[in-house]
């Protein structure tokens, strides 16, 4: 059947075609495409700052980190995800609004939180300034939405009717997520395990103040980059800001793969 | 639509670059992270003068190796102030500040202050001399000498002193390497060495006597020894050759010489240049204090030690690496 | 039953000491001496400053974001055109951007060595260390949000409305307003929420274009670490509430106008 929009005069009938995308086309080449260009242009020779020890030590423990937030981040996500939609209790509401506070709060405020409770002079007596595990914990902290809030409408969406079938033929609640509904999740919580990798990567702000960014022990790459341009050394902030950009891509694509394969069956209609 | 969007970005970029309504002259100050305090004093006593009125001022401050570096890419600057020659010497070298900087009556320097030890409260760890930090169990800090300058003036005051004491050079660089094995963090800037060391990390800071001597002033727990050897750090500072204030520039950095200004720096906690005020004023003065010429001068102590591949501080900063 | 007790106590647990406790400590710690002292700390000078310098520039990003966005997303859902692929992934780029390489990249373009710095500089305008360079910086990293809210909703809606007005005699201008706008509004809103907090609380690539220029280029992100390297932690910590006090709002008007039902 021939659209309606297909059968009139070529005069396009919403926004005048050719406005829109120059304005779109322009914007976007002066905000991102030009700057981008830059960066891939000016990146200086990739063997001298990968020979850096201090950057691939960088390097090493962002992409480290990273992984193990987010495999935290699948399992807690995925629970908390199933508590908002599953359970009952006073006060869910503001606990699902809350979620999306490390979305809304900057970055440096979350460090200072962080430090807050966890650093020298914290209230909970820990002290995790200067150490690995303050940099995970503020990974977690600025990671916490993503797996969340793509399972969540997975799971309300979900037919219980299988569930309940199972149940009534008395298989156990644990073989039961595990067999049902788990591979319906797979797919959602390894898009929000995409997102939560590609901001764990790159943060900054949240990290700085709680690592105390001592080099080859806590700093990571968003910061060894910072003080490269601190020290106009441009082109080797550039060439690892490729490096890590070009890692960034090949985890998202593996996981996009790995997403594609967990809904085959889905396809296959 | 887009006519709307060409407009606001235009008037976004226009409003930012209008000059000022008033004939208010503004001066940018490029500092390194240590005298934000004393220019607080210093830059309302200056415009209270005939000379200073109606003079505006912005102000950044930062490591010193670090604001250099900004200042060659592009940071808009007419006086700048920093804590060791070179870093002048780098705008010089990028054509940004004329080379007779230097050729006044005060050589370019316009504050003087030491080395000093910051110790915990009662000195637990009996810290009075550079033998004292390389004991077991003692956590030095200071800053990165790459990109702050406090952390090179800490270098060269460790290496000096070795040599004040009969070392001989390659036993001073030994020094060197052991002591940074003590050394648990390096912060980017003097200031946030010493942010480091107050909040709890670390048995003994090395920093500027006016950073300690401000610290204490302001009710932290900054207790410091002055060892028998230590330098003289001698900060240096300038007018930027395409400044569009010059006179007004020239005019506040004369200011800075001048007895007033002087004496102000000194209230903050720094050694005054101008011997009228160095009088009325009480600075320890230590038995074995020598300056940047006694260990080679800066040229040459630039590149032995500080060279970013080959330097001896490269080598031993890539030694601590794991 | 108990298992789903013990779950429910776990992820609450895990909430509180991650994020509720952090956060309600720090509204603790700025007011359990009263509201002077971090009220004297947030009208100082330099954080008003910051403050309107942080209004400032979202006030120059979020509408050029929003009306980018929707033409954007007209113009990836309604259009057939070579490169469509290309402006998908350039648009969803900045999400995956550290902050800091936005910066960078900016520096390298409008840097005294950069490949726009000296013209630009030669004709007065400065925009590394300056304001420009802030403002391009906060858009370059909240580009994507109304663009990706409006497409789903885009898409769902059809074309068959505004099909029905253009034979109806319509002109494209009226259809846009008449029609599709409505249809898209509330997800523009939740767009403009999302892209007006991530221009509040930018911090990695202001940081790099910034200049540390006191008073100047300083945003309130920027002023919060400021205060805490400067041994101000009331200045630090009155400036981190209004943050949080912004994303609250924030977040009250993110589950307002929110697309799906969450819950």
């Amino acid at each position: 059947m021939v659209s309606v929009t297909e059968a009139l005069p070529l005069r396009a009938p919403r926004l005048g075609l050719p406005v829109g995308a120059g304005v779109v086309g322009g914007y976007l080449s002066l905000i991102v495409l030009v700057p981008l260009a830059a960066l891939a242009a000016r990146a200086g020779d990739f063997s001298r700052v990968l020979s850096n020890p201090e950057a691939v030590s960088a390097l090493k423990l962002t992409l480290g980190l990273s992984f193990g937030v987010v495999v935290v981040n699948a399992v807690t996500g995925t629970a908390i995800a199933w508590v908002l939609v599953r359970d009952e209790f006073r006060g869910k509401q503001l606990v699902n609004a809350v979620i999306d506070l490390p979305f809304a709060l900057p970055t440096i405020v979350a460090g200072l939180t962080l430090l807050a409770l966890y650093g020298p002079r914290g209230s909970s007596g820990i002290n995790l300034a200067y150490t690995r595990a303050g940099v995970l914990l503020a990974l977690l902290f600025v990671t916490l939405p993503f797996v969340v809030r793509t399972v969540q409408p997975v799971l309300l969406e979900l037919d219980r009717d299988m569930e309940e079938a199972a149940a009534s033929l008395g298989a156990h609640s644990t073989a039961i997520f595990r067999r049902i509904v788990f591979p319906n999740l797979l797919p959602a919580i390894l898009s929000g395990v995409a997102l939560a990798f590609a901001r764990a990567v790159g943060e900054f702000g949240a990290v700085v103040l709680i690592s105390g960014n001592l080099p080859f022990k806590t700093e990571v790459a968003s910061v060894f980059i910072f003080g490269r341009i601190q020290s106009n050394d441009v082109a080797g902030a550039a060439a690892l800001s490729l490096v890590l950009l070009g890692i960034s891509f090949a985890v998202l694509l593996g996981v996009g793969a790995l997403r594609r394969w967990a809904t085959r069956h889905d396809r296959q209609s | 639509m887009r006519r709307i969007a060409l407009l606001c970005l235009t008037l976004g970029i226009a409003a930012t670059n209008a000059p000022a309504a008033s004939k208010d002259t503004t001066l940018a100050l490029v500092a390194y992270s240590t005298p934000k305090e004393a220019f607080a004093k210093i830059i309302p006593a200056f415009q209270a003068t005939p000379a200073g009125r109606g003079i505006n001022f912005t102000q950044s401050y930062g490591p010193s190796g670090d604001q250099a570096q900004a200042i060659v890419a592009g940071l808009p600057a007419d006086v700048v102030d920093l804590s060791l020659a070179p870093d002048l010497q780098t705008l010089v070298k990028a054509g940004l500040v004329d080379k007779s900087w230097d050729k006044n009556a005060y050589q370019g320097i316009v504050t003087r202050s030491v080395v000093v030890f910051v110790v915990r409260q009662g000195n637990p760890k009996h810290i009075k001399d550079w033998g004292d930090l390389v004991k077991p169990g003692v956590e030095v800090l200071t800053p990165n000498p790459f990109t702050s300058g406090g952390a090179r003036w800490n270098v060269m005051a460790a290496y000096g002193a070795q040599l004040r004491a009969g070392k001989t050079p390659a036993q001073a660089t030994a020094y060197l390497t052991t002591l940074f094995h003590h050394v648990s963090v390096q912060d980017k800037s003097a200031r946030d060495a010493l942010n480091t060391f107050l909040s709890g990390k670390g048995d003994l800071l090395l920093t500027y006597e006016n950073e300690a001597k401000l610290a204490l002033a302001k009710g932290q727990a900054a207790y410091y020894v002055i060892p028998k050897a230590t330098i003289r750090i001698e900060n240096p500072v300038a007018v930027l050759k395409n400044s569009k204030n010059k006179a007004a520039a020239q005019a506040f950095v004369k200011f800075l010489y001048s007895t007033a200004g002087q004496r102000l720096f000194a209230e903050s906690g720094y050694r005054p240049v101008n011997l009228r005020v160095i009088k009325s004023f009480n600075f320890p003065v230590r038995p074995w204090l020598f300056t940047i010429g006694y260990v080679g001068g800066w040229d040459k102590v630039e590149k032995q030690f500080f060279d970013p591949n080959n330097g001896v501080m490269a080598k031993i900063e890539r030694g601590l690496g794991h | 039953m108990i298992a789903r007790v013990s779950l429910r106590a776990g992820v609450l647990a895990y909430l509180a000491a991650i994020l509720l406790v952090p956060v309600g400590l720090v509204f603790w710690r700025t007011f359990e001496h009263g509201l002077h002292a971090p009220w004297a700390a947030i009208s100082a000078p330099d954080a008003r400053q910051a403050f309107w310098l942080t209004i400032e520039i979202a006030l120059v990003t979020v509408p050029l974001n929003t009306v980018f966005g929707v033409l954007c997303a007209l113009a990836i859902v309604r259009r057939r055109f070579p490169g469509k692929g290309l402006l998908n992934a350039l648009v969803d780029l900045p999400l995956a951007l550290s902050p800091v390489v936005v910066g960078l990249a900016l520096y390298l373009l409008y840097g005294r060595a950069g490949w726009l710095g000296p013209w630009l500089t030669s004709h007065g305008v400065q925009v590394l260390f300056a304001l420009p360079g802030m403002i391009l910086a906060t858009i370059f990293v909240s580009l994507p949000f109304v663009v990706r809210e409006v497409v789903p909703v885009l898409r769902e809606i059809g074309t068959d409305q505004e099909e029905a007005a253009a034979t109806l005699g319509a002109g494209s201008f009226a259809i846009f307003r008449r029609v599709t706008l409505p249809a898209i509004r509330w997800a523009i809103a939740y767009g403009v929420v999302l892209t007006t907090a991530r221009a509040l609380g930018e911090f990695g690539a202001v940081s790099v274009v910034s200049g540390r220029i006191v008073g100047k280029t300083e945003t309130l992100t920027l002023y919060v670490q400021d205060q805490y390297e400067s041994f101000n932690t009331t200045g630090a910590y009155a400036a981190s509430v209004l943050l949080a006090l912004l994303a609250i709002g924030t977040l009250v008007l993110m589950t307002v106008f929110r697309p799906k039902e969450g819950i």
